[in-house]
């Protein structure tokens, strides 16, 4: 069968603190992640073949093209390709360097995601364009408010009183503070208690402010190989890619009635895709960990039950009972997540994969899960409306 | 005898009413006698409320059961229209979906322009389509800010099916300078009360009158309505009396619930006396401003057999209440608020793309597919219904009146609005399709999935910058 799987190896990867990074500059991320993930592959700049370099707000910062990536890393006029998939961004610059090493274009290839959205001005992510004819007639919404659709369609859809949601929502978010504050490259890293998440300022009703992820600089990188060249180089059980893929909406959930706004579909299509791809039959038995979107709460709560983890309209539940907490079935978010560890936007793919990497290579610190042998990578781009989902799953070659 | 009259009306009042205690509690400090005046409400737009939005709403009201391909021209009247020099009319008839093959003209610059245009269509002849609203911003703290109210006003006009036969008119014009407006200023400058009255209404309103009864052939003493907008109270009464009319004839002008609506207010009052008017009954209709126009109509067997519509009563009956004059104001644009950086948004429009699109954006087509029958909006080359995918199979489908309701929502305090939360969800179509879109007149927290809405035609966004302003479709409480 066609795939990826245990077509591409992990040699090296590495991760910027993230945070409101006054001191630094894109070539600054993108030097931090790129020192660690070479230094964790220990090879040479001159080794690397290829590279592709994800950034979303091109537009803000980084600028437009791969130059940005060739410049900060002088890297020796190699080809460096730029890509843009929204909140995907990252995990599509992975997805370019794994596919270019399992053509057989390249022996080694590097994907490295930055963004740089603290210097807009803005508090949340800035105001844009959606387009000449959008402009004239969708709303001047924002990513919280888009995303608090999800909350009104499914305590419609499943009974669930906005309070018990809300509790729910609050949960993940308490979750993912009490992660992150292991976590020493995170954004935020202090635990916060239910009745603060409970209390804050609302933003966009019904998500309030501990709903929402943070808005952060930082950049990630990983660097690929075939897992022949990987064990010539010494790394006799990589990490590899065992699944990979990519749902990109079409219209109907913008247009029309089919979709009732309570789940993203995309989600729903790109993890059976990726299920399939990894030979996966029981993603809550053989998942030691998942990575997802959690730009709000509720995105992370319907995710649970797109991904099969949760019964539709269960998801709340299991949430509330720690299903997913540290010490749950399956954690989801130990490095803090969207929320905790940050949302540089072009580099959370990378980021998300770069704890899964970690995890499974057992250098977690003070957060390492036990005997982690496969995890799930997932990001949602764009609003509930319109989006592209990127499902990743890692594990170890021989497991 | 001419047979040509009103075939039909309609009415627009914005929802909310400002209650005048609320404007004399803000101002009186400065002007004591503002107090006295502190009664009752007007009606005022909403943030994405103008003439154009508000003459769409109430030629909405007009047209209900009728066949729109029978309108053959477009009148709007206003002393407010939002462009100085773009086809006002031409917006209106747009998002109508009425044939752009038909006359259509704006027509301003005078309290009269509403019974002046309604005189000219009527001698026209033809299924005109009359439009008459009026936005006017007063002066904070002036009486006028107490008095003028908003509101739009639709009469269809015809030969067949008449409601009220058109018997005669007379039309005077006279430079009285009861009040003016420069070409380029904000406001009304205002003349002396007992002046206006003395050598104004008492003088001109009489002697157009008496011309309008003896070409229709109409005696004083038969007129059952009397309509005359006035300001000042009791000027109406007292012109009934000079003319001869029967002082129980003089019908209220409303003022005390909705303002004085400017363009829109003779013809408010004429929709409303149609509503409340029996077969057979003379009306008169006094339009005043630098001289007077007076309009008869006779009620025919016909007023009752028409569809029922909103119409004033409708409208009055819709009121919300509101006591925010700061917020409204702001409204206007005369408070200066700190808005945050999300303001600052650049909302130039790409009319290139806005006239390519503007049967999406202004008249709210939508596509049907012919294969399959899936309605979606934005129409587009591809059918959205996942089973058919059919190209090029998408027939114009009207959305602006199909019944919706709210799928899921939110309300956004961290988005611009210039009435925040801003409001905006995915609207399902009974018929079919589904819009994520603003919503619109709902207060904060009354929204629920479910909510049954309305389509509304409103301002979108302004570009401060460049002086404009674009519209399109929003989901407003349907009831």
């Amino acid at each position: 069968m066609a795939g990826i799987r245990d077509k591409v190896a992990i040699i090296g990867m590495g991760c910027s603190k993230f945070g409101e990074r006054w001191d630094a500059s894109p070539d600054d991320l993108m030097l931090e992640a790129y020192t660690e993930a070479l230094a964790d592959a220990a090879i040479a700049k001159e080794d690397i073949q290829m590279a592709w370099l994800g950034v979303f707000f091109d537009e803000q910062n980084v600028g437009k093209s791969a130059i940005p990536l060739s410049q900060a890393l002088r890297l020796p006029n190699i080809p460096v390709t730029r890509v843009e998939n929204l909140c995907a961004t990252g995990t599509e610059a992975l997805r370019g360097a794994v596919y270019a090493v399992a053509a057989g274009a390249c022996d080694i290839a590097m994907a490295l995601g930055v963004e740089k959205l603290k210097d807009t001005g803005y508090g949340g992510l800035p105001e844009r364009t959606k387009g000449t004819f959008e402009d004239l007639w969708q709303p001047n919404s924002t990513a919280p408010g888009s995303f608090a659709q999800l909350a009104s369609a499914y305590s419609a859809k499943h009974g669930v009183d906005m309070q018990d949601l809300k509790r729910a929502m609050a949960h993940v978010s308490w979750k993912s503070h009490q992660n992150g504050a292991k976590n020493p490259k995170a954004h935020l890293q202090s635990v916060v208690d239910m009745d603060k998440i409970l209390n804050a300022p609302m933003v966009s009703f019904p998500l309030g402010l501990f709903d929402c992820c943070g808005v952060s600089d930082g950049a990630a990188c990983a660097i690929v190989t075939t897992p022949e060249k990987a064990r010539e180089m010494g790394f006799d059980n990589p990490v590899v890619v065992k699944a990979l893929q990519l749902a990109a909406s079409n219209g109907v959930e913008m247009s029309h009635n089919s979709w009732d706004g309570s789940y993203t579909m995309t989600t729903r299509m790109a993890a059976q895709r990726a299920y399939a791809e990894a030979g996966i039959k029981d993603p809550l038995k053989e998942l030691s960990m998942t990575e997802v979107h959690d730009c709000f709460s509720i995105t992370e709560l319907v995710v649970m039950e797109d991904l099969g983890l949760s019964k539709e309209g269960q998801g709340y539940k299991d949430i509330l009972n720690g299903k997913y907490d540290a010490d749950g079935e399956v954690p989801c978010q130990i490095d803090g997540g969207l929320k905790c560890f940050g949302h540089p936007i072009g580099a959370s793919g990378l980021r998300m994969a770069y704890e899964v990497y970690t995890q499974i290579n057992g250098r977690a610190g003070s957060r390492q899960l036990k005997d982690p042998v496969m995890g799930l990578t997932h990001n949602l781009g764009g609003i509930p409306n319109r989006n592209v989902c990127s499902v990743s799953i890692l594990g170890r070659l021989n497991q | 005898m001419t047979s040509v009259g009103i075939t039909a009306y309609g009415a627009y009042l914005p929802k909310r009413r400002l209650n005048r205690a609320a404007i004399a509690a803000a101002n009186a400090w400065m002007n004591p006698a503002l107090k006295g005046m502190g009664k009752g409400a007007k009606a005022m737009c909403n943030w994405d409320e103008d003439t154009v939005t508000m003459a769409v709403e109430a030629g909405r009201d007009c047209l209900t059961g009728i066949d729109r391909a029978t309108v053959d021209s477009v009148t709007l009247a206003s002393t407010t229209l939002p462009f100085a020099d773009r086809h006002n009319a031409g917006i209106v008839l747009a998002a109508l979906t009425l044939d752009e093959n038909s006359e259509s003209i704006d027509v301003t610059a005078t309290q009269r322009a509403g019974t002046t245009a309604l005189i000219k269509a009527l001698k026209a002849g033809g299924n005109a389509l009359v439009l008459a609203a009026d936005h006017r911003i007063a002066k904070p703290g002036s009486a006028q800010e107490m008095q003028l109210g908003d509101g739009a006003a639709a009469l269809l006009l015809g030969t067949e099916k008449v409601i009220a036969r058109f018997l005669g008119s007379h039309s005077l014009a006279r430079d009285l300078v009861d009040h003016y407006r420069s070409a380029n200023a904000e406001y009304d400058y205002n003349l002396e009360e007992r002046w206006i009255r003395d050598m104004g209404y008492d003088l001109i309103v009489p002697e157009a009158a008496k011309q309008a009864l003896e070409k229709a052939g109409v005696a004083a003493a038969d007129i059952d309505h009397f309509i005359m907008p006035a300001i000042q109270n009791g000027l109406d009464a007292r012109q009934a009396k000079r003319i001869g009319v029967k002082a129980e004839a003089v019908r209220s002008n409303r003022n005390r619930e909705i303002g004085e609506a400017g363009v829109a207010h003779p013809l408010l009052m004429l929709v409303h006396a149609l509503e409340e008017a029996q077969p057979g009954q003379k009306i008169m209709v006094i339009g005043f401003g630098q001289g007077a126009d007076v309009l008869i109509f006779e009620t025919t067997d016909a007023l009752k057999q028409l569809p029922k519509r909103s119409g004033v009563t409708g409208q009055l009956a819709r009121g919300a209440e509101d006591n925010n004059y700061q917020r409204f104001l702001s409204f206007n644009g005369q408070i200066d608020y700190e808005w945050g950086i999300r303001a600052e948004r650049d909302n130039r429009t790409a009319q290139s793309t806005a006239y390519r699109k503007r049967d999406s954006i202004t008249s709210f087509l939508g596509g049907k597919c012919t294969q399959c029958g899936t309605v979606q909006f934005p129409k587009s080359n591809v059918c959205v219904n996942p089973n058919c995918q059919a190209i090029g199979t998408q027939v114009d489908h009207p959305f602006a009146d199909l019944e919706a309701a709210v799928k899921t929502f939110t309300e956004d305090n961290l988005a611009y609005s210039p009435n925040p939360p801003l409001q905006y969800g995915n609207i399902g179509f009974n018929e079919g399709g589904n819009i994520y879109m603003d919503l619109t007149d709902f207060d904060s927290g009354t929204i629920s999935v479910g909510s049954k809405v309305r389509m509304v035609f409103r301002i979108k966004d302004f570009d401060d910058k460049r002086g404009f302003r674009r519209y399109f479709w929003k989901a407003a409480p349907a009831a």
